[in-house]
């Protein structure tokens, strides 16, 4: 058949009501395209690119996380006096003294700014109920502050309304850590540990927090009434809730150096729990890199995939040499060798 | 055989309606007024109280589906009818209840978008149907009103009994019963384009006693009309006129329908019989018949299986939340484990003393949140996407013949992609392989042969003979005559008026006339150049009338009592006039296979002129006229060889008295107004069509269309396979299947007939019993001798892949009968699937249909019928797919089918091109689909893991519903209307490429689950890597960690991420469209995630700002997304990437060798390249003729 080009110019000029189809590139289905096909030298040189861009990438990550200087703490078990670990609920359930000390030994130098993280473990934040249990907009605005209903049952007490309320906010980590290095105190910063956007938008400038904490149960941790929602830092980050059963907070920023050797006393309060549901708690100080805290994954990860991509390349690379195959074979594609079967 | 193809449609009609019918048939006319035959139309006086209480419907038409009321819940319950939508509906409605895992909008929306849209195009439609209703009902017509003049009123307001008159050039508002016309006698002239696509002329009359002039006409008072109540059989109509105490019967003649035109006729008046809906087009008018294709009947069980894993996880998720959820009040009830979660003032979602319900409830949140698993805009999708399929088939240039002016047309969009998948294409011959456009070759008159022309299946037997054509190129040369359509006869015996020197010229002259005189045809003298032309209902016969003008006989008028002609008379050689009046057209019908005129000549003779088939017109000869008989069946056996069609030519001369006598039976039988009035009249034209004497036979050739043996020879190298079903005798079928290489030399015959003389001589003794009895076991015999040849060549040869090529059955239509009974079917298709050719002669359009039903259903097997008239529509329909060929005879094939295009070879780009481009599309597209949506249904279940399965998922609800509508639909769309494995030029010269959509290979289970695992892999991968490197340090350099917000977005971007560059790696065509639409999907994910950010966060919640402010800062988010996205396509990367090397598909090894050709001619080092063939090559190729000698010997 001849290409349909020629045809395109001579459709007849005078019959305006000719059904031929209208040529275009489009309709004919002959866009100009690019085809690719997988060669041998395309796969090597595939595999061979992304390993020679993962593996660097993978260096690169590694030593960025290796750069940090992370001390974890778990303190959750130690901080329980030993007469009482038998039971621990009870303990924290009482009114017995909850303060633990705890030393920590720098092992590296560490450079300001310090973060000061608290980490939770089998804690789910992500649970859909407590996720669900919060009011954005009576967090956000006065006026709102009845807008309780997705609360429950933290909404009210005796009909007037919680502020802020639900279970997250109920819930409130209130573990607190004094830091003294070579019985200096430390000051431990805990301003902008939220983000902006929260402190700004999210949580309002005139909210201040209302009949918090006095239901028949106490949850977690109790807020000072005089200060606005917005400057609540502690709340706003706790409130963020963590997708994952296993989360570190912000507690706060220490901002000075620590050198290699120093000793730091943690003088803490133990008052969350997380006995009853058999959660870690864990004091963390850490630096962090471009790439944020000390984390391996991500550098052993590419190295990994890097890796494999590297192995495969040259799986491929002597397939070919030993086998060398030339490309689609035409002849074989017709198997129409019958006798006087035409052409 | 000539007038074969003429009234198929009516033979059609009988065929069902007989069926329907017969109950009625022994009632007599009398019985008017009884069941079926009810209607009575009050002539001109509609206003009757009568007829008032008859209450017939108006003339108002609606083809709508929908009404403005009815719409939306009609609609609606449309759409619903899809159980995915089901779904849909039952998850939105329990969206609103606190079971829901995510806000009840951000399900209603897609579901609303994706019914909306749906239901807009109905909308759409049926708005375009409505306004051509408004204009159909609006239009004008003069009718008689009571101050007896004619006034114009609206379609609509007709009714049954009106009286209307039509102009010239104007439609029928409704069926007419002819009363007058501007012609004295009544005669008038219709085309009926509209009805069934003929655009010949059809003469209709009126009855004599109404044909009056237009004044008196007005007085046209006190008929009645009863007839039959309203069908859709187009060329039948019973029925009576009783007027002034007398009764007339009416017949088809007398009819007018409904949007057909008056031509040629100043103007008509009838009255209204029929109206609106009664209308026999409006009751003709029934939808394409639905059919779905074999891919979407699979995605149906797709869909199940994803319902099950859906289930499956969701109660799974359910288990472990009871246990959890029971564990969290200590058993004393006095203790909470995750007081957190209050769980002592709990609902009863979360109730741990309940946990049992509580699971019971977790589980429907569960089904709803993995509902992402079951693509909601599926269905929606692939309905866009045939759509814009099927403007890409009728916009395609190489399908559009030119003189016909036809385009190839998808009347439907359901099959697209089982154009791809076709096993067997059984055709229809006359018309379709060839052109029906018939030309006088040759004949045989008083047993001497004229004609000297080589007829295309000559040449080709030659040609495949390896003859020389020479000698025979000269003899065609040497034919000096311009070229007539339809007459291709050359003789110097005959032409230029030298028959008159032929020693029979007396029975020459006799031959001519009876072809100029015994048709239908209607003749049509061009104003200016005195030239006629013929408006025949069948191509012979304008073929006939073509011929007898050539040669001196030339039909120029044509009225209802009288035939002229223009004559050169043997004796004198003159040119003379003479008119014939006729007496009686005894028509044709495919029983009667034969028609006859009688006619009184000028000399005051009565003659009995008859033409017909072989097979009925020898056993009605005289004895007197047998002189030329055993000449005549040489010559008409020779002219079936040369695949000519013959008709035996005779006449009789019949005596006043006779005559009297037979008419008086004759006009009683007509009158009749019962359905069994057909069989009386044949039994009464019977009576006369005797004693005839031979004159000759005809031989016209229907010319092979162009590009059919190509086609065909492509089509089998392809590995379809092919059936013939004719009419046609077996010797001529045998040579036309030469002649399109449906069968080659070298191939084996087995030929399977009745034709034996042990039956013949049974039939005589007429014992019908015996006669099938030994029919049936000759038929048994044969299968089974059929069957031992080819199994013993398949032994012997061991190269199974030739096995189909070696035999051809050919099998005639009594022996087809026999075979297609239960007891043999079986044996029939086994012996007819080792077969390359089937041809089934002297069939039935019953049996194309049921020879069409034992391949489908015995195979289990993608059949195409393909036919151009009438009486492959039962074949059409049978099969899966219908393909009608426009051509000449008329619409009905069409409007049967499923695809229409203009020309046979259009077959050849229909199947390898765009049939194997929309297969491959839209497996791609199913199988894509359902990757997408696992990969990211599965995350969602991945991630349940971590959140103790409370039914939380990781991402935005607005992320989620916006998923499926716009951030990966329209690069799948874009895949399923443009991609293509190699270019249409390819396809073509590698048919065998095809095979890819027979066998299933793009859509066989293997690869349906492969790419479901390839989801569930890509899922875990994207889930695991991007919780491990957004752990709990910091992600940021400002010491902050990652909360549920930025984990699921980062998570949501690697998702979108790979599936969209899944996409990209596995479409093998990248056009701007792909790149705009790939990367665009992934550009508007960005964009929604910046403007639903910047909502304020009551709206945004957890989304608020969280790009902008939180993870695009972050370098580990994006480091997160490449190392996710690439870990993700590597195992698909790599699967391909050996697949290629080792188990290469069809169209890779096409694809490279095309590359590695442009290569090597850019290289111009083209030297030879080794002949030795890649193992894996051969594997695949070995792989593939396996597959195929598998699926010959199904059982």
């Amino acid at each position: 058949m001849p290409s349909n080009t020629a045809s395109s110019s001579s459709a007849p000029a005078g019959s305006s009501k000719s059904k031929r189809p209208k040529y275009s590139k489009f309709t004919q289905q002959e866009l100009p395209a690019c085809k690719p096909i997988l060669t041998p030298g395309w796969v090597i040189l595939t595999f061979l690119v992304i390993s020679v861009i993962f593996i660097p990438l993978g260096v690169v990550s590694l030593f960025a996380s290796q750069d940090v200087v992370e001390i974890v703490d778990r303190y959750d078990n130690d901080c329980v006096p030993t007469p009482a670990r038998a039971n621990k609920v009870a303990y924290i359930q009482g009114g017995s003294d909850k303060s633990c000390n705890r030393t920590l030994v720098v092992p590296k130098k560490m450079k300001q700014p310090i973060y000061v993280y608290y980490q939770l473990e089998n804690f789910y934040q992500n649970h859909r109920r407590y996720v669900k249990s919060r009011s954005d907009s009576q967090l956000r605005s006065v006026k709102d502050e009845n807008q309780i209903d997705a609360c429950k049952p933290e909404d009210d007490v005796n009909g007037r309304p919680i502020v802020p309320c639900g279970l997250i906010a109920w819930s409130l980590f209130n573990d607190t850590y004094a830091l003294s290095k070579n019985n200096q105190p430390l000051t431990v910063n805990k301003r902008g540990i939220a983000w902006k956007s929260d402190r700004e938008h999210k949580f309002g400038k005139n909210v201040f927090p209302k009949n918090f904490q006095e239901g028949n149960i106490t949850g977690g941790g109790r807020l000072d009434a005089n200060k606005s929602l917005s400057e609540q830092e502690d709340l706003i980050v706790w409130m963020r809730t963590a997708a994952l059963p296993t989360f570190r907070k912000l507690y706060g920023k220490i901002e000075s150096d620590l050198e290699k050797g120093d000793t730091i006393h943690v003088t803490l309060l133990n008052n969350y729990n997380t006995y009853s549901f058999d959660g870690k708690k864990k004091l963390v100080l850490s630096t962090t890199s471009w790439l944020g805290g000390k984390n391996d994954f991500l550098g052993i990860a590419y190295l990994t995939v890097g890796g494999i991509c590297f192995f495969l390349a040259l799986v491929f690379t002597i397939m070919y040499l030993v086998k060398p195959r030339r490309l689609g074979d035409p002849t074989y594609l017709s198997w129409n060798r019958v006798p006087g079967g035409g052409r | 055989m000539a007038g074969e193809r003429r009234h198929k449609g009516m033979r059609l009609s009988k065929l069902y309606s007989f069926k329907c019918l017969k109950p009625f048939s022994k009632e007599d006319h009398s019985q008017i007024g009884s069941r079926g035959y009810s209607r009575v139309v009050f002539c001109n006086d509609p206003d009757n109280p009568e007829a008032l209480q008859l209450n017939y419907r108006g003339n108002y038409v609606s083809t709508t589906k929908y009404t403005a009321a009815n719409f939306i819940p009609k609609s609606l319950f449309e759409q619903f009818r899809r159980v995915a939508n089901i779904y849909f509906l039952v998850v939105a409605f329990v969206s609103f209840s606190p079971l829901a895992p995510y806000t009840a909008p951000s399900v209603l929306a897609p579901l609303l978008f994706v019914i909306g849209a749906t239901m807009v195009k109905e909308g759409v439609e049926d708005l375009r149907r409505r306004r051509q209703d408004i204009e159909a009902n609006n239009r004008r017509v003069l009718v008689l009103s009571k101050n007896g003049e004619f006034s114009k009123t609206k379609w609509k307001n007709l009714r049954v009994g009106d009286l209307v008159k039509v102009h010239k050039d104007e439609y029928f508002p409704a069926d007419l019963l002819l009363l007058s016309s501007s012609y004295e006698d009544g005669v008038c002239y219709v085309e009926t384009m509209n009805l069934d696509g003929e655009t010949n002329l059809k003469l209709k009359h009126a009855l004599e006693i109404t044909s009056v002039e237009e004044s008196s006409i007005k007085n046209f008072r006190g008929g009645v009309i009863k007839c039959e109540d309203p069908n859709e059989h187009l060329y039948s109509f019973v029925g009576t006129l009783h007027y002034q105490g007398q009764q007339y019967p009416l017949s088809p003649q007398q009819m007018l329908l409904r949007d057909s035109k008056l031509r040629n006729t100043d103007f008509i008046v009838g009255v209204v019989v029929f109206t609106g809906h009664d209308t026999k087009v409006m009751q003709n008018a029934t939808d394409p018949p639905s059919k779905r294709s074999k891919i979407e009947r699979k995605m149906d069980k797709i869909v199940y299986i994803l319902f099950s894993i859906l289930i499956v996880i969701a109660f799974t998720g359910s288990v472990f939340f009871g246990i959890i959820t029971r564990r969290d009040v200590t058993d004393d009830g006095k203790k909470m484990r995750r007081w957190y979660l209050r769980p002592d003032r709990t609902t009863v979602f979360y109730e741990p003393r309940r946990a049992v319900l509580a699971s019971f409830f977790h589980f429907l949140t569960a089904l709803m949140l993995y509902g992402y698993l079951i693509p909601i805009s599926l269905y929606v999708s692939i309905e866009v996407v045939k759509v814009l399929q099927s403007i890409f088939i009728n916009q395609d240039q190489e399908m559009y013949h030119e003189e016909t002016d036809r385009p190839a047309r998808a009347r439907t969009s359901n099959l697209n992609e089982e154009l791809g998948q076709v096993d067997t294409i059984l055709s229809d011959k006359t018309g379709t392989l060839t052109c029906n456009s018939m030309e006088f070759v040759k004949c045989s008159i008083s047993g001497t042969a004229y004609g000297r022309g080589m007829t295309e299946v000559e040449l080709a037997l030659r040609k495949q003979k390896g003859m020389s054509m020479r000698p025979q190129d000269d003899e065609i040369k040497a034919n000096p005559t311009k070229s007539v359509k339809g007459f291709n006869f050359w003789d110097e015996r005959v032409v230029d008026g030298q028959w008159i020197n032929q020693p029979n010229a007396e029975l020459i002259q006799k031959f001519f006339r009876v072809l100029a005189i015994c048709h239908t045809a209607i003749p049509d003298v061009d104003g200016e150049s005195g030239e006629i032309s013929y408006e025949a209902e069948s191509p012979d016969e304008a073929a006939f009338v073509i011929a007898s003008r050539e040669l001196g006989f030339e039909f120029f008028a044509r009225s209802q009592t009288h035939i002229s002609l223009h004559e050169i008379d043997h004796v004198s050689g003159e040119k003379v006039d003479r008119v014939y009046e006729l007496l009686h057209v005894l028509e044709f019908s495919s029983s009667r296979k034969r028609m006859s005129v009688i006619v009184r000549n000028p000399e005051n003779r009565l003659l009995l002129l008859s033409k017909g088939a072989d097979s009925v017109m020898f056993e009605r000869l005289a004895k007197h006229g047998r002189q030329f008989e055993r000449e005549t069946k040489e010559h008409i056996k020779r002219y079936a060889e040369a695949g000519l069609r013959t008709l035996v030519i005779a006449y009789r001369e019949v005596d006043e008295e006779e005559y009297r006598i037979w008419e008086e039976e004759f006009l009683n039988a007509k009158t009749l107004v019962t359905e069994d009035r057909d069989a009386l009249i044949d039994a009464a034209a019977d009576k006369i069509e005797k004693d005839l004497i031979l004159l000759g036979s005809t031989a016209v050739e229907d010319k092979l269309q162009k590009g059919v043996p190509d086609c065909i020879e492509k089509l089998s190298q392809a590995g379809v396979k092919i059936w013939v079903l004719t009419g046609d005798k077996t010797e001529t079928a045998i040579n036309i299947g030469y002649a399109c290489s449906l069968l080659r030399e070298g191939m084996e015959k087995i030929l399977i007939t009745l034709d034996s003389p042990d039956i013949e001589t049974l039939e005589k003794q007429g014992d019908k019993d015996a006669v099938a009895k030994a029919s049936f076991q000759s038929i048994k015999k044969q299968l089974r001798e059929g069957m031992s040849q080819t199994a013993a060549a398949a032994t012997t040869d061991d190269s199974a892949n030739e096995k189909p090529e070696m035999f051809g059955l050919v099998i005639d239509g009594k022996s087809l009968t026999f075979a297609l009974d239960k007891k043999l079917e079986k044996e029939f298709l086994e012996l007819a699937s080792r077969c390359g050719s089937v041809i089934c002669c002297r069939s039935s359009p019953k049996q194309k249909a049921l020879v069409t039903r034992l391949v489908k259903t015995g195979t289990g097997r993608t059949t195409l019928a393909i036919g151009d008239g009438a009486n492959d529509v039962g074949m059409l329909q049978e099969a899966d797919i219908g393909v009608g060929i426009s051509g000449a005879e008329g619409m009905q094939a069409v409007m049967a089918s499923d695809f229409a295009i203009a020309q046979f070879r259009f077959l050849e780009r229909l199947l390898l091109v765009h049939g194997h481009w929309c297969y491959r599309r839209i497996a791609m597209m199913i199988c894509y689909f359902f990757y997408k949506n696992l990969t990211f249904g599965f995350t969602l279940f991945w991630y349940e893991a971590y959140a103790s399965f409370s039914g939380k998922p990781a991402y935005n609800d607005w992320y989620m519903s916006c998923y499926n509508v716009f951030f990966t639909s329209l690069p799948v769309i874009a895949l399923g209307v443009f991609d293509q494995d190699v270019s249409a030029r390819l396809c073509l010269k590698y048919p065998l490429l095809y095979q890819e959509g027979v066998q299933n290979i793009l859509f066989s289970w293997e690869r349906i689950l492969g790419w479901m695992l390839n989801g569930i892999i890509s899922s875990m991968i994207i889930f695991f890597l991007t919780i491990n490197t957004l752990a709990s340090q910091a992600f940021r350099k400002d010491g902050q960690v990652v909360d549920y917000s930025v984990l699921g977005v980062t998570m949501y971007s690697c998702v979108v991420w790979t599936v969209n560059c899944q996409m990209a790696i596995s479409i093998n065509y990248f056009t701007w469209i792909q790149h705009c639409f790939i990367w665009g999907s992934i550009g508007v994910w960005y964009l929604f995630l910046v403007i639903y950010g910047s909502l304020p966060p009551t709206f945004s919640t957890t989304a608020y700002q969280v790009f902008v402010e939180t993870s695009a800062p972050s370098p580990i988010c994006w480091l997160t997304l490449v190392l996710v996205t690439f870990s993700a396509l590597l195992p698909y990367f790599t699967y391909r990437a050996f697949q290629i090397k080792f188990r290469p598909m069809y169209h890779d090894i096409i694809v490279e060798q095309r590359r590695t050709e442009r290569f090597e001619s850019g290289t111009r080092t083209a030297s030879a390249v080794s002949g030795e063939l890649p193992v894996q090559v051969e594997f695949t190729l070995h792989h593939l003729k396996a597959n195929l000698s598998r699926r010959d010997s199904w059982n």
